[in-house]
């Protein structure tokens, strides 16, 4: 399968520290990569890069077989983000802001990727109403909506069910997995739930201090360091102090 | 420059749907100016019974108040644009969008003067009926005058919004002061010789002082000097590439620095 994100020797410093140091990881077509660390471990500082919000130290991005840098503004078309810490604007109907980012997104056939977004993530009730009086599993469908308003090759998700109850959370992790399979999109899932990691993706990076300290299948990282599942994984690599430094 | 008319048309589309869906937002853009030129429309009138120097021409201060303001407006709505996203904690997916730098300023410019003309045509036509002066007394030299005056807003305005790009919320202060410390040099209620010899030198930096010294020259002589109208123009031009710079060089630093995560969130 071919890579649709390749990043290689990807640094980030700022004046007195280095956030990224060096990773390099790819994401193939049709998969969903797990990013774990604690934080401050560079995770949003990787996500930042990857979404063109900055601009790396050194290394290179690749997304779609094109160059970050060089490609900025094609690539931004066929990317996408969704997380609970950035909004839609609050004022507007829903309808109205999935119209706004389909023009921002130049979608042809806008109508259209409405009526499909709004059948599949159920928002038929809420196209109408003001986007800030939704409950947070209400908006975080929206988001939703305006992430996939694009058709994204490659979507870009920060804890994507935080704050949500158990069944709205299921509801939005069937519906990527769903969605994914149907359009062969390739997904980084950055995420502290691990059962939502597991549950999700084929392959796993944790990062901490800028590095990436380990890597591989839910199961195998399990395997490899013996614990009952991927939260005690997490764990002992996050509590361990000195290891990756 | 490639630039993208739908999507240009999708940020003012944005803005659009803010003002239009909120009636104390209408009001808000109407209310000020119209507080504003009423108020000066009473000076204007006590000034052209008791001043020599205006008695020929009771309308200089309410004009010149009515130009002014419409700087203003054009300044401030363009910051107020850009800082609506900051608010409403939208900055992210507005720079993850595929939209240009330029496509960007584009769609605020236009936006920002709908903004502008929303709150003051009202108060304009205020002016006729309440205090017997027309702004249209300037003839077509109103529309050179008004367009200085819109050039040199929206570069303010870039200017801002470039800091705020650069330096993150902590500039806005700095956005709402900017025309009160601009104001003194643009010579708008007095002629430029009131002001010592070194502010001169700004002022005439500035394209302010050339329209407002014409204005009042059109009112009170019925002359133009074409020269000043052209002189303002070519300053404006300066300055607004040196602003539209500015904010590319705050968007690549931005970048850099990490500015552009710490407001999306």
């Amino acid at each position: 399968m071919t890579n649709l994100v390749e990043v290689k020797n990807l640094k980030k410093n700022y004046s007195s520290k280095e956030a990224v140091k060096n990773i390099s990881f790819n994401i193939k077509e049709n998969e969903i990569l797990g990013l774990l660390g604690p934080n401050g471990s560079g995770k949003t500082t990787t996500i930042g890069m990857l979404l063109g919000l900055l601009k790396p130290s050194a290394g290179e991005i690749k997304i779609d077989n094109m160059n970050f840098e060089k490609n900025r503004i094609d690539i931004l078309s066929k990317i996408n983000f969704i997380s609970p810490y950035i909004e839609l604007p609050k004022k507007l109907t829903v309808k109205q802001n999935l119209t706004v980012y389909g023009k921002l997104y130049n979608i042809k056939n806008l109508n259209e990727r409405i009526d499909y977004l709004t059948e599949k993530l159920r928002l038929e009730e809420l196209l109408s109403r003001i986007t800030g009086e939704l409950s947070s599993g209400q908006k975080n469908r929206a988001s939703l909506a305006k992430a996939l308003i694009n058709k994204p090759k490659v979507l870009f998700l920060d804890e994507p069910t935080a704050s949500l109850d158990p069944e709205i959370g299921d509801f939005v992790r069937s519906f990527l997995e769903t969605y994914k399979q149907e359009n062969k999109i390739s997904i980084l899932l950055a995420s502290h739930n691990m059962n939502e990691v597991n549950r999700l993706c084929k392959s796993v990076l944790m990062m901490k201090n800028g590095i990436i300290i380990d890597e591989g299948t839910p199961e195998s990282l399990i395997d490899k360091h013996g614990r009952k599942n991927l939260e005690e994984v997490f764990l002992k690599l996050s509590r361990n102090e000195n290891e990756f430094n | 420059m490639k630039m993208n008319l739908i999507r240009i048309y999708g940020l003012f589309l944005r803005h659009f749907y803010l003002i239009t869906k909120s009636f104390p937002r209408i009001l808000d853009l109407i209310y000020w100016p119209t507080i504003q030129i009423t108020l000066w429309g009473f000076i204007s009138n006590f000034f052209a019974t008791y001043s020599t120097y205006y008695n020929n021409a009771v309308g200089i201060i309410l004009t010149c108040a009515i130009l002014y303001d419409f700087l203003f407006r054009t300044s401030i709505g363009f910051n107020m644009l850009f800082l609506e996203e900051i608010w409403s904690r939208n900055f992210t997916n507005l720079f993850i969008s595929p939209m240009r730098i330029s496509e960007i300023i584009a769609s605020l410019v236009g936006t920002a003067l709908i903004r502008a003309l929303i709150g003051l045509v009202p108060a304009i036509l205020l002016t006729s009926p309440l205090f017997g002066i027309s702004i249209l007394n300037l003839g077509i030299n109103l529309f050179f005058l008004f367009l200085s005056l819109y050039l040199f807003g929206i570069t303010l305005g870039i200017l801002v919004s470039a800091g705020l790009l650069r330096f993150g919320p902590s500039f806005e202060n700095i956005a709402w002061s900017t025309m009160f410390l601009i104001a003194p040099f643009g010579c708008i209620y007095y002629p430029i010789d009131i002001l010592p010899d070194f502010f001169q030198q700004i002022a005439y930096s500035m394209p302010l002082v050339y329209v407002f010294e014409e204005a009042r020259r059109i009112l009170i002589d019925q002359t133009v000097i074409t020269e000043n109208i052209y002189k303002a123009f070519i300053i404006n031009i300066v300055y607004l590439t040196a602003a539209i710079s500015l904010f590319y060089y705050s968007f690549h630093q931005a970048r850099k620095k990490g500015t552009l995560i710490n407001i999306g969130e």
